[in-house]
């Protein structure tokens, strides 16, 4: 409570030394993901999706370490979205570098937790303006790209995994990661900093399938078929690791937590779904889990709420219109 | 009206006290929004905490000010001048509440319950209402607008009370 008393307070000053020249804004950096071509109505980031719903059995593993009932034995209903990174709701799926599960346990009036994971298991940098001089460096090009990753030996975890990354014929068999690490906090108290990762139990070959809606229409055709499961793998840290660095995995003999498996049996069109409404704000967080200082993480409150602003806006006064696929 | 000269004592605590705390609840509010730094998620914490504390704190204000009689406006303002003042501290009055309301109604319809202090909760609607959301995150922005430049206005006209017209109207509220 002091604390947030101190933070109110000591706020203004905050904005009076908050003047060095790197900094960006939360509007700056939701400006530079949107781009040029605006489609309203859609996320500024990860624009194309597909709703997905189904559940979360856990088997009760991981309740030791954190308080929040979803991680009791038995099973939470989610509403969710994979997604590809991009700002354009009809690129082709598989174009994309990025693939991404969002999900929303809206648990009761009083708890609710939103994830957003990705592929890739790390950042290429460690902090949200280094970030906005990344994407900077690949819109210009190959060339600006390779001389900001020159400059910038922290990605180096990054490349390596981008270097043998094989992108699959479907959603199904990603990997999907939190990247920025939480702290699980357990009835007595006691914090413990986790990563976790959304493990695939299938693996479907590369394809070279030329329909834009590739992954999508895999995905439900999938789905029709029978459940789509992930294993939900915790990563626990130890005291030589750092939870507020994004760039740097956690050595691989750390240990590791199955809490349950993570079940999508419906997919719906996002614009009928319910996913599209969701900001999957990843600091909606339930009793039990805390967000770590990461600035990467703590930088995706105010950006994704910018983000949801002007969609929200805009689909209130009927500028949402469904584009058409080129 | 009345023949005091002062607000009472528990009507400056009030009157100070909560200048003090929407001058901090705009200023972080203001700030949060644009900012990508560690401290945002903080700051927003406080800001919806303190933000409800708010709204309790002016009901019991209103609740106060309307038991008890305050200073008459200086007799040599014109009618429409004394109504310019009345009209005015009843929008302030009104905008402190529809701040702290359209703050919650927001997030409310966002689905995002508000953590007091980590004592308890406060509810939200289990799912996501976009349209109302869009609608009170708009207000929220309209009404803290609003606020600022009536504050402005308000302190210039308290200003302009002491030194130019050199009457009692803001020693009347120290
Ligand atoms: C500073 C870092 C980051 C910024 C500024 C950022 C920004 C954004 C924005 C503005 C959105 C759109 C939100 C909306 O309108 O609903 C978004 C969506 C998303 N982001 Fe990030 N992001 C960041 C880091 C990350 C990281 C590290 C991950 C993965 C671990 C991630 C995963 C996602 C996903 C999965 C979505 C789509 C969620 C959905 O389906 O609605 N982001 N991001
Ligand atoms: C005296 C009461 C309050 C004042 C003066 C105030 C003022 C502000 C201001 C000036 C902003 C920035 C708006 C903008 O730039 O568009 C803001 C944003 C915000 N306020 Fe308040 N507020 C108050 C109460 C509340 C309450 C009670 C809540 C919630 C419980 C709340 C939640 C928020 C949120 C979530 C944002 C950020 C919205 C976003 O990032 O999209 N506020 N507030
Ligand atoms: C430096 C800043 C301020 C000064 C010098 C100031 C001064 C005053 C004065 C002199 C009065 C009495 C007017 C009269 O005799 O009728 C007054 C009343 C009032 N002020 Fe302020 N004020 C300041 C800031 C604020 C702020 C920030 C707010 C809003 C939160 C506010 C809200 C009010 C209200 C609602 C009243 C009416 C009181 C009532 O009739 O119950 N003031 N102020």
């Amino acid at each position: 409570m002091k604390k947030l008393i101190w933070a109110l307070l000591l706020t203004p000053m905050v904005g009076l030394a908050a003047d060095e020249p790197v900094n960006v804004t939360a509007q700056q950096f939701v400006d530079l993901q949107q781009g040029n071509a605006v489609y309203p109505g859609f996320r500024r980031a990860h624009a194309k999706g597909i709703c997905v719903s189904g559940e979360f059995r856990s088997n009760g593993q991981l309740s030791d370490y954190s308080k929040a009932p979803v991680f009791q034995s038995g099973a939470t209903p989610f509403t969710g979205r994979l997604s590809i990174a991009g700002n354009n709701p009809t690129a082709p799926d598989l174009k994309a570098p990025v693939r991404s599960l969002a999900l929303s346990f809206s648990i009761s009036s009083t708890e609710q937790w939103r994830l957003a994971m990705n592929t890739p298991p790390v950042m290429a940098v460690a902090d949200p303006h280094t970030f906005y001089q990344q994407i900077l460096a690949i819109q210009a090009g190959p060339a600006a790209i390779k001389q900001f990753f020159s400059e910038h030996p922290e990605s180096k975890e990054f490349l390596a995994w981008a270097a043998q990354y094989k992108a699959s014929g479907s959603f199904a068999s990603e990997t999907y990661n939190s990247i920025n690490a939480f702290y699980l906090i357990n009835h007595n108290g006691k914090r413990q900093a986790v990563r976790w990762a959304m493990q695939p139990t299938v693996t479907v070959a590369t394809t070279d399938a030329q329909d834009v809606d590739a992954l999508q229409n895999e995905i439900a055709n999938r789905v029709v078929a029978g459940n789509v499961v992930f294993d939900w793998v915790f990563t626990l840290a130890d005291a030589a690791d750092d939870e507020n660095n994004a760039t740097k995995a956690w050595p691989d003999s750390r240990q590791k937590i199955t809490a349950g498996q993570i079940v999508i049996n419906n997919t719906t069109a996002q614009l009928e779904g319910g996913c599209h409404a969701i900001n999957f704000d990843p600091l909606v967080l339930p009793t039990g889990i805390e967000a770590t200082a990461d600035p990467i993480l703590r930088a995706r409150s105010s950006a994704y709420a910018e983000s949801y602003r002007r969609r929200a806006t805009e689909q209130l006064t009927g500028a949402l219109k469904e584009p058409e696929n080129d | 009206m009345t023949n005091t000269e002062r607000f009472s004592l528990s009507m400056r605590l009030f009157h100070w006290g909560m200048a003090a705390l929407v001058f901090a609840m705009l200023t972080a509010g203001l700030l949060m929004v644009a900012s990508l730094d560690g401290w945002q998620l903080t700051v927003l914490t406080a800001h919806k905490v303190f933000g409800v504390i708010a709204v309790l704190l002016v009901s019991a204000r209103l609740i106060n000010r309307l038991r008890q009689a305050i200073p008459a406006l200086p007799d040599d303002l014109s009618h429409w001048q004394k109504m310019s003042a009345r009209v005015s501290h009843w929008l302030l009055y009104g905008l402190l509440f529809a701040m702290p309301v359209s703050g919650y109604l927001m997030q409310y319809f966002a689905a995002r319950p508000i953590d007091v202090f980590g004592w308890f909760r406060l509810p939200a609607a289990l799912n996501v209402d976009i349209y109302t959301y869009a609608l009170f995150r708009e207000l929220h922005s309209v009404f803290a607008i609003a606020l600022i430049c009536l504050i402005a206005l308000h302190i210039g006209a308290a200003l302009h009370h002491h030194i130019i017209r050199k009457d009692k109207v803001l020693k009347s509220m120290l």
